[in-house]
């Protein structure tokens, strides 16, 4: 039967039309980035989806695609077209269809090694580009398929395609996380969330062999190119949150403490959850701030004094309650933090608070929050806001480290000099190579150290742990502590033994939470040092503007070093050592 | 649904999907006849068609289609 309503309505998009458009675009000055997709079901829609969705995330995608069905040929034939591609990342879509066709054709003796063969074969892929390419693997995990050909007693029985599939799922995240450039991209919940009947459309399957719907083609797009963006240093650093109606029902000015709704009854329950899971983000490393219209005594009340509130005044690092405009609020969040307006995610129930900063904070992302609180939680999932590509025991810290930042602030504010602020801090700097405690997180900042970062090129904890053995390279992790507190590794230099004259500054990077305090003196005159004693005389540095270092375009120049042929050299032997409160532990 | 109504939405399908303003459809049309009518074009306009038309084609019917006039008759089939 026609449905004229369906005919006259215009169908509705951002779907898989409208996306491909942003192919005709201008993706000039974007991040150039090679993705090779090796499928063994038909791909060129995903293709072309990746590219476009690139285009939202300013990625210059240079997508590439096999003819299905040559996983095996273009891997292991040294001279195949992927090789010649050389991509950045390649994603490998083995497809759940393609695994039950690989299923049925096993003897029934067989059936309960399935995962466990495909496990061994991926692997084996993996190992062999990780020898031949400098190459992230993304892989796709396997949407379910339930054949019932045993029913519900395929979990009590090891040889249904059910449980092998499960298993294999399971076992790629193990793998995933013991295997440094292999990740996997979760298309399998993708299709819990929508229903199999709109991620996989069987008319087409038959056809023309292609197991994604166009319905879904873009949130797998989406989610990949989250995935790639992230590993191009790309993500979200910080959560700033309203209070009244996002964090608790109701107004706490207006109706008071005993009358806000939170708890575990009634509507209080979905404002409870999604407390517990802003909790969960901020021990993973997200830091919270708060930016709410209100007294500020008033706004910490719940805080102190709600038995049900889930997240306590020391979860916040910024926690800002007054009556001002929230785009100047989120200046001062942002002066006290250091991190860029496109490292943040603002939620708040008022359609006019969201856009305001919409239109006054270019880069800042503010989610459409549903008016149904109980909505909050599935709708902010289904976002995938927060991708990240690593996670360490400093994440967990985090949080401090900005509240005992906001405290240095209003110090420093008490002394008038400058030198005698730095000397009181009783600044003391551990400087080591890189070793197997601090490799993970030296990784880590190189992800995710945009501002001030020389030369910005992204490292792994494999490219680091290959560093830290080659005889041509000499490493340093600094990490800095004072008066208040640890702030953990903070800075990394990389030397690259360029000549036997040379040493070359690779890599040289510095969270910006430790900014103007004489770091970088100490850091050159630690390395000086070190390549007088080993008997070079250049240290030659290289400055590769990014989209956010402007911040060091001068720093080989205000150090002193002298350009030649866009390099920047210093003669190490005329050096003499700069001021600097920082001692060396 | 008149049959001619159902000519009309479908060349406007055809207009969007192809991106191509000035087609020319009759019931022998095939995909030899318009360059931008590829595998992958086609697939595109069983969709869009599929959507626009709130209907769902079978894998026999999407296989069947030798030009433009059977691919409109079944789709009439299912709106009348």
């Amino acid at each position: 039967m026609l449905n004229f309503a369906a005919i006259i309505e215009p169908y509705c998009m951002k779907d898989f039309f409208q996306l491909i458009k942003n192919l005709k675009k201008d993706f000039t000055g974007f991040t150039k980035c090679k993705v090779a997709v090796l499928g063994d079901s038909s791909t060129q829609f995903l293709t072309q989806a990746l590219r476009s969705t690139g285009y939202e995330k300013r990625l210059d995608l240079d997508v590439w695609e096999t003819d299905f069905n040559q996983i095996e040929r273009q891997i292991y034939d040294e001279s195949s077209e992927l090789y010649t591609f050389n991509p950045d990342i390649i994603i490998l879509f083995q497809s759940a269809h393609k695994l039950l066709s690989k299923y049925n054709k096993l003897t029934t003796d067989e059936h309960c090694m399935l995962a466990s063969n495909e496990l061994a074969s991926i692997d084996n892929y993996y190992y062999v580009l990780s020898a031949k390419l400098t190459v992230k693997i993304i892989y796709y995990n396997y949407t379910e398929i339930d054949d019932n050909v045993f029913g519900n007693f395929a979990s009590k029985t090891p040889a249904s395609f059910l449980f092998q599939l499960r298993k294999l799922n399971y076992e790629l995240m193990l793998y995933a996380s013991n295997n440094h450039n292999f990740y996997v991209c979760e298309i399998s919940t993708i299709q819990n969330r929508v229903g199999k009947t709109t991620f996989f459309q069987s008319s087409i399957y038959i056809n023309y062999e292609m197991v994604l719907s166009m319905d879904v083609l873009p949130e797998i797009a989406s989610k990949t190119v989250d995935l790639i963006a992230a590993l191009h240093g790309n993500f979200k650093k910080c959560l700033i949150l309203d209070l009244d109606n996002t964090l608790w029902g109701g107004i706490i000015g207006d109706d008071g403490l005993e009358n806000i709704q939170l708890g575990n009854l009634g509507i209080g329950k979905a404002f409870t959850e999604f407390q517990y899971w802003i909790k969960k983000l901020k021990n993973r490393g997200i830091i919270i701030a708060v930016c709410s219209k209100n007294t500020e005594s008033v706004a910490k009340e719940p805080f102190e004094k709600h038995p049900d509130m889930v997240l306590q005044l020391n979860d916040i690092a910024v926690f800002v309650a007054n009556w001002e405009n929230k785009v100047g609020n989120l200046r001062h969040i942002q002066s006290v933090l250091n991190i860029g307006f496109d490292t943040m995610v603002f939620l708040d129930d008022n359609p006019f608070e969201r856009n305001l900063l919409r239109e006054n904070i270019p880069g800042i992302c503010v989610p459409e929050l549903p008016e149904d609180p109980a909505d909050y939680l599935e709708y902010l999932y289904s976002l995938n806001l927060f991708e990240t590509t690593s996670y360490s025991q400093e994440d967990l810290q985090r949080t401090a480290l900005y509240q005992i930042e906001a405290e240095r602030k209003t110090m420093q504010k008490t002394f008038v000099n400058e030198d005698d602020f730095l000397k009181s801090l009783n600044m003391l700097a551990l400087v080591e190579s890189f070793n197997k405690f601090n490799i993970p997180r030296v990784a880590q900042l190189s992800q995710r150290s945009n501002q001030f970062n020389l030369r910005a090129v992204r490292y792994t904890e494999a490219d680091i742990n290959f560093f830290a053995a080659s005889e041509n390279y000499f490493t340093f992790a600094f990490t800095l502590e004072d008066k208040f507190g640890d702030n953990g590794l903070i800075c990394v230099i990389i030397l690259q033994k360029e000549s036997e004259q040379t040493l070359f500054i690779d890599t040289w990077f510095m969270s910006c939470r430790v900014l103007k305090r004489g770091m970088e003196h100490f850091v050159l005159n630690k390395i000086t040092n070190f390549t007088k004693d080993n008997g070079f005389v250049y240290l030659k540095g290289e400055y590769i503007p990014t989209a956010k270092n402007d911040m060091v375009q001068h720093h080989f120049k205000d150090l002193g070093f002298e350009i030649l042929n866009d390099f920047w050299m210093l003669n190490v032997a005329n050096y003499e050592n700069k001021k600097c409160f920082i001692h060396e532990k | 649904m008149e049959k001619e109504q159902v000519e009309e939405l479908v060349k406007e399908i055809f207009i969007e999907v192809l991106e191509k303003e000035d087609i020319v459809l009759n019931e022998n049309t095939t995909a030899n006849d318009i360059e931008e009518w590829d595998s992958l074009a086609h697939i595109r306009l069983v969709v869009t068609i599929e959507k626009k038309f709130n209907m769902h084609f079978s894998s026999r019917e999407i296989q069947s289609w030798e030009n433009v006039g059977e691919m409109i008759e079944c789709i009439y089939s299912k709106v009348k």
